[in-house]
C-alpha cells in the first residue's frame, strides 16, 4: 500500500514535473535465498502502462525452434548482474554467474472484443505473435504465467509465478496450479485447454539435464537454439553477437561456425534438419545419454547420429500403452506404425509425450514428425 | 435397500424443486476445494522436504489432479497403512507418473497408490531405497488402458522391496529396471501382465513373493539397448500359481510377448536360479526359458550389436511343482502341445524355446557353464525347438541333467544392512 502511495506521488510529481507520466523501467533484483511472493520484486518483467515491460538491463530472446505448450506464446528474457558474464558451451547450457535471472512469460493473444479473463484464447503463431523486443502489449494478451529460473549460489532455481485475474501481477504458485483456458482454432473450431503450471518440483523434470547430478540448468540457453537473428529494439542482429556485444556472453566463435538448429517452420530448411530441431527441444531434455529418460535407450538430442539411438526399428523399453500397439519407436516410411508419433498425438497421461508442458496435440509439430518418418526409407525386418 | 432408494430419489427431487439443492452442491465444491487445499498440502511437504524428514500422510483417501515429485535425498514418506492412506490419481491431468521420486536414501511405507494413468511410483536413480508395505492398484481390474508399472524403481543401487502388493498394472505390478543389490521380498503381485519382473538387473534376490493370477508370474527379462545388461538372479521360496489372466498388455510392450499362464519366465537373461519354489497351475507351462527371438521384436537395425539375445546359464532345482502346461496360450503352442501330449496332455513344467548362441559352442555343444541345469525330481523340458518353427520339439530330462555353481545371497549394504534377514 506505502508502494502504491508513493508510486502515485511520484507519478504526481513527474506529472507536473515533465508534462507526463513517464515510466522508469523496473530495477532487476537478485533474491540470494528468499523466494519473493510478487514477480515484480525480481524486476525483470512487470505489467506497467498496458504494457509486459522489461527491467533495465533485461534482455529478450528467442529460440530457433521453441518447445510446444499448448500453442501458448513466449517472452523470454535473460538478465546478468552488471560486470558479470556467461562463458560459452557449445553444446551444453552456457555457464553463467551468480545472479543470472532468467524470465518465461507465457500468453496466449485473445479474440478482438474479448474478455481477457474469460478463458477464450488464440493460438500464439510464429505470423502474429510480439517479439518482445519492446516487451509486449497486453490490450489483446491474456497472460497466464512468468516462470523465474535464478542462478543463486547452490544452483538454478525454478519457481512458477500465476498472473492474477487484473493482469497486474503474478503471485509465486510453488505447488502449481491448472489453467482451463479454450482455444479459439482460428478456423470455426475450438478445444478446451488443460493448461498445468508446473509446481517447483515439476520444473526439475525437464530442468534437470543430468539425472546423476540432479543439478538444474536452463534448456534453451545453448548455442545451437541462439543462433539467430532477432529484432531488437536497436535493430536486427544474431543473438550470439548481440549477447556478445553487450557483454552478456565470453567465448563466442562467430555465429556463421557456431552449432545452430533450424527452425522448425523454414521450408528452406530440410525436413531432417527441422525434424531434429523439433525432437531436439521438445524431447531431449529427459531423451538424453543422461537425461532422466535414459532408462529407454532414445535418445533425441541434437548430438546423435545413430538411427537406432533416434528410435528406428527399436522396441520401446517401458512404455506401456505407450505403445499404441506398436511395436517399434520408428518404423521408416510408416507413421501410423511408429510409436513416437502416437506419443505426440496422444493426450491422455501417461500415453502423451512430453509428460509435462502439454495438453493438447500440437498438430503442426506431429505433420512434421509424421513426415519426417514417411520420408525415411528403408524397413524393419524382425528375425 | 431397493425399495429404499425410489423413496430416497423422491425426497431428493422434492429437495431440488423447493430450491433445497443448494446444499449438496455446495458440499460437493467444498469437497473439491478441500481435495485441492490437501493435495497443495503435500506437494508442499514434498518441494520443501530436508534430509532426514518423515513426510507423514494421514489416513484418508485423497483425490489428486498432479503427479506428486519429490527430488530430495534421505526422505521418508509415511502413511498410516495400505489401504488407509489413499492417493487415489483417477482425476489426474498435469504430469503421467502417480508419484515420480528421484532420491536417494528414500524409504516409501504405509500407504496405496491407485488407479493412476501412467505408472504408479517411479523411483528413478539413486541409492539405498526401501518400498515397503506400499499398494499400488489399478480398481478397475486389468485393462490394457492401465498404467504400465506399479512399483517401478529404475538405476537403483542397493534396494529393498518388501511386503508390498501389486495388482493390475498392464506390464508389470513390481518392475525392477537396471538396478543393482536387489532383494524383492514377501511381495503379493496379482492380475498384472507381470507379477514381478527383474529387467536388466544384477545380483537380485526375488524371495517369498506370491504371484497368482497374473499373465506371468516372476519374469526375470533383458531388453537391448540400455545402459546395462542384467545377470545373477535368485528366484526362491515363492509362489507363483494359478497365473491365468489373458495377456493385456498393449503390443510392444516387452511383456506382450508372454504367453498367458507361465510361472516364471527367464528371457535373454543369464546366471539365473530358480529353486524351493511353488510353481503350480500356470496353463502355458509353469517355467519358461527364452531368447529374445521369440518376443517378435528381434531386428538388426534396432537392436544393438552388444545385446545378448541368449539365456545363458539358467539352474532349476529343487522346485515344487503341480500341474500347469494344460491349455498353453498361442496357436504355436497349443498345437504343439496337442501334436506332442494329445488333447487331454500337458506341456512339461520347462519350456524352453532352444536357441542356442552359436558362438558359445564347444565340439558342437554348449559350454556346459552356459546351459539350462534341472535338478528337480520328474520335471522335463520341452525344447520347443523355436529356431526351426517348432519343427522337431522334444522332451529330455538327461540332457539337462547338470549343475551350475550357486549364486551368493544379496546383501544389502550400508543403511539397508539391518534389513538382510528380517522376512
Amino acid at each position: 500500500m506505502r508502494h502504491a502511495l508513493f508510486s502515485l506521488v511520484a507519478c504526481g510529481l513527474a506529472l507536473v514535473g515533465l508534462g507526463g507520466c513517464d515510466r522508469s523501467p523496473p530495477q532487476p533484483k537478485f533474491f540470494a535465498e528468499s523466494n519473493p511472493e510478487k514477480l515484480s520484486d525480481w524486476g525483470v518483467v512487470a505489467a506497467s502502462g498496458g504494457r509486459l515491460v522489461l527491467g533495465n538491463g533485461v534482455v529478450p530472446y528467442d529460440l530457433a525452434t521453441p518447445l510446444f505448450t499448448d500453442y501458448a506464446g513466449k517472452l523470454r528474457t535473460i538478465y546478468l548482474p552488471k560486470g558479470t558474464e556467461a562463458t560459452y558451451q557449445p553444446a551444453n547450457a552456457f555457464d553463467f554467474p551468480v545472479g543470472t535471472i532468467i524470465s518465461k512469460t507465457f500468453y496466449y493473444p485473445t479474440p478482438d472484443g474479448a474478455d481477457k479473463m474469460s478463458g477464450q484464447v488464440l493460438p500464439a503463431l510464429a505470423t502474429d505473435t510480439q517479439s518482445g523486443a519492446d516487451g509486449l502489449d497486453l490490450k489483446s494478451t491474456r497472460l497466464v504465467e512468468t516462470r523465474i529460473l535464478v542462478r543463486r549460489e547452490a544452483g538454478w532455481q525454478a519457481l512458477p509465478y500465476v498472473w492474477n485475474d487484473d493482469q497486474s501481477e503474478a503471485v509465486l504458485m510453488r505447488t502449481g496450479t491448472i489453467v482451463s483456458l479454450t482455444l479459439d482454432r482460428r478456423d470455426g473450431t475450438s478445444e478446451p485447454v488443460t493448461y498445468a503450471v508446473p509446481n517447483v518440483n515439476q520444473c526439475a523434470s525437464c530442468h534437470t539435464p543430468d539425472n546423476a547430478s540432479r543439478q538444474l540448468a536452463p534448456i534453451g540457453l545453448k548455442a545451437r537454439h541462439l543462433n539467430r537473428s532477432f529484432p531488437y529494439a536497436d535493430g536486427t542482429e544474431n543473438q550470439l553477437a548481440h549477447l556478445t556485444r553487450i557483454g552478456y556472453l565470453a567465448g563466442a566463435p562467430a555465429a556463421d561456425t557456431a552449432p545452430r538448429n533450424a527452425d522448425w517452420q523454414d521450408q528452406s530448411a530440410s525436413l531432417e534438419a527441422r525434424a531434429r530441431a523439433y525432437l531436439d527441444i521438445n524431447c531431449s531434455h529427459c531423451h538424453s545419454a543422461t537425461g532422466m529418460a535414459r532408462t529407454t535407450g532414445l535418445q533425441l538430442d541434437a548430438g546423435v547420429t545413430e538411427a537406432r539411438r533416434l528410435g528406428l526399428c527399436k522396441p520401446p523399453t517401458a512404455a506401456g500403452p505407450g505403445t499404441g500397439d506398436h511395436i517399434f519407436d520408428i518404423v521408416p516410411g510408416k507413421p501410423d506404425d511408429s510409436i513416437l508419433p502416437f506419443r505426440l498425438a496422444g493426450t491422455r497421461p501417461g500415453i502423451r509425450m512430453p509428460e509435462v508442458g502439454r495438453s493438447i496435440v500440437h498438430r503442426e509439430g506431429l505433420a512434421l514428425i509424421r513426415q519426417w518418418i514417411a520420408e525415411w526409407p528403408g524397413e524393419c525386418q524382425t528375425e | 435397500m431397493r425399495s429404499v432408494t425410489p423413496i430416497l430419489a423422491v425426497l431428493i427431487m422434492a429437495a431440488a424443486v423447493s430450491g433445497c439443492d443448494k446444499k449438496p452442491d455446495q458440499s460437493k465444491s467444498s469437497d473439491a476445494a478441500g481435495d485441492k487445499a490437501k493435495q497443495a498440502a503435500l506437494e508442499a511437504k514434498l518441494i520443501d522436504a530436508k534430509p532426514g524428514d518423515t513426510i507423514a500422510i494421514p489416513a484418508g483417501t485423497y483425490h489428486l489432479d498432479t503427479s506428486l515429485s519429490l527430488n530430495v535425498d534421505g526422505v521418508t514418506i509415511k502413511g498410516e497403512g495400505m489401504d488407509k492412506t489413499i492417493l487415489n490419481f483417477k482425476g489426474l491431468v498435469n504430469g503421467a507418473e502417480g508419484m515420480l521420486v528421484h532420491a536417494s536414501n528414500f524409504t516409501i511405507e504405509d500407504l496405496t497408490i491407485q488407479d493412476t494413468k501412467g505408472d504408479a511410483l517411479k523411483i528413478n536413480e539413486g541409492e539405498n531405497v526401501i518400498i515397503r508395505r506400499v499398494k499400488t492398484e489399478w480398481t478397475n481390474g486389468p485393462a490394457t488402458s492401465n498404467g504400465a508399472y506399479g512399483i517401478y524403481p529404475v538405476q537403483i543401487k542397493n534396494l529393498l522391496v518388501e511386503d508390498s502388493v501389486a495388482i493390475g498394472a498392464s506390464d508389470a505390478g513390481i518392475y525392477v529396471g537396471q538396478s543393482k543389490n536387489i532383494v524383492v521380498r514377501g511381495n503379493r503381485a496379482e492380475q498384472n501382465v507381470a507379477g514381478i519382473e527383474i529387467e536388466n538387473s544384477s545380483d537380485a534376490d526375488v524371495h517369498d513373493n506370491t504371484a497368482t493370477h497374473n499373465t506371468g508370474g516372476i519374469l526375470v527379462f533383458n531388453m537391448p539397448n540400455l545402459p546395462v545388461p542384467g545377470h545373477s538372479t535368485r528366484v526362491y521360496h515363492n509362489h507363483s500359481v494359478d497365473n491365468d489372466t489373458g495377456n493385456f498388455a498393449a503390443k510392444g510392450a516387452a511383456v506382450a510377448s508372454v504367453p498367458a499362464g507361465t510361472g516364471v519366465i527367464v528371457n535373454s537373461n543369464r546366471e539365473v536360479e530358480i529353486f524351493d519354489n511353488d510353481i503350480a497351475n500356470n496353463q502355458t507351462a509353469n517355467v519358461i526359458i527364452s531368447s529374445y527371438f521369440s518376443t517378435g521384436y528381434m531386428n538388426k537395425t534396432g537392436v544393438s550389436d552388444a545385446y545378448d539375445p541368449y539365456p545363458e546359464a539358467i539352474y532349476i532345482y529343487g522346485n515344487r511343482f503341480a500341474g500347469g502346461g494344460d491349455s498353453p496360450d498361442g496357436l504355436d503352442l497349443k498345437t504343439l502341445k496337442v501334436a506332442m501330449f494329445g488333447l487331454t496332455g500337458h506341456i512339461p513344467d520347462i519350456l524352453w524355446d532352444g536357441y542356442v548362441n552359436q558362438a558359445h559352442l564347444v565340439d558342437g555343444k554348449l559350454d556346459p557353464k552356459r546351459g539350462l541345469c534341472v535338478d528337480n525330481g520328474d520335471a522335463q523340458v520341452l525344447n520347443a525347438d523355436g529356431p526351426h518353427k517348432y519343427a522337431n520339439p522334444g522332451v529330455d530330462k538327461a540332457t539337462y541333467a547338470c549343475a551350475l555353481p550357486k549364486l551368493p545371497a544379496v546383501s544389502l549394504t550400508g543403511p539397508l544392512a539391518a534389513e538382510n534377514g528380517k522376512s
